[in-house]
């Protein structure tokens, strides 16, 4: 299922714009690829992907194998509560993965 | 990157982006296009799309979609939709954003295969569609189309 990272700041004061980060490791496989016996590789890359703050949807994207891989995503969130931030995602083997961390609001 | 590849990127980076937005036009009956507007008008202006110009490898390359926006309750952008128009897949990616955002600023890594136009086309909360272009030129393709 691969390793993911969230980078979030220490804390956030209440009212600011959070810069969210997250990798996940995961090869976004184009499905053009032919492995070193010459056969295909089948497509396979995260396709939704979707972070909550609180419970709260914040951001959303769909992706495509336009995205290198190892996805990087940044973006951001506005710091109202301290809690949760919660990401979650899905590819083409409909293999789900997510992950959370805590956002200290000040 | 070497000193040369670099000082090649200061001097092309001037010119490159005082043309971003001529260079923006973006067809509205483009089937794809046509997917996110639904036929309204895509102008040039709000958004603004960062990348190299000169892509030493397409495999991944740095990008940074902003859209100038105060992102709250009223005013704020719902999406931007990223587009190359020369990738086998011409659809890179969609955000979905909303006034728990913050602030209107996406940083990914994108694939391209050979050098080609990248547009970003911002929806607004109003309606209204923005968009920004940029030419890379891409020296190492990414091997999305067949072969390696």
């Amino acid at each position: 299922m691969g390793l993911v990272r969230i980078h979030l700041p220490e804390q956030a004061r209440r009212g600011a714009s959070v810069e969210a980060r997250v990798l996940i490791q995961h090869p976004m496989e184009t499905g053009f690829r032919r492995d070193a016996a010459g056969a295909r590789v089948p497509r396979n890359a995260i396709h939704s992907f979707l972070c909550r703050y609180n419970g709260v949807e914040v951001f959303r994207a769909t992706l495509s194998t336009g995205i290198a891989a190892n996805p990087l995503l940044r973006f951001y969130l506005r710091a109202a509560e301290s809690g949760k931030v919660e990401v979650w995602w899905l590819d083409d083997d409909d293999i789900e993965g997510s992950a959370s961390a805590h956002l200290v609001v000040v | 990157m070497n000193r040369r590849h670099f000082l090649a990127l200061a001097l092309l980076a001037a010119p490159g982006r005082a043309s971003a937005q001529p260079n923006a036009h973006v067809s509205t009956t483009d089937p794809l296009v046509y997917s996110f507007t639904q036929g309204r008008t895509v102008r040039a202006g709000r958004v603004k799309l960062e990348m190299p110009r000169i892509a030493e490898s397409g495999h991944s390359v740095a990008m940074t979609v902003r859209v100038d926006s105060p992102m709250t309750a009223a005013e704020h952008v719902r999406a931007v939709h990223l587009l190359a128009e020369k990738n086998p897949v011409r659809d890179m990616a969609s955000f979905y954003l909303g006034p728990h955002s913050g602030r209107a600023e996406i940083s990914s890594r994108v694939r391209l295969n050979g050098s080609q136009r990248v547009v970003a086309i911002a929806e607004l909360s109003d309606g209204t569609f923005w968009s920004d272009a940029l030419n890379i030129e891409v020296r190492e393709a990414a091997c999305t189309d067949g072969g390696g």
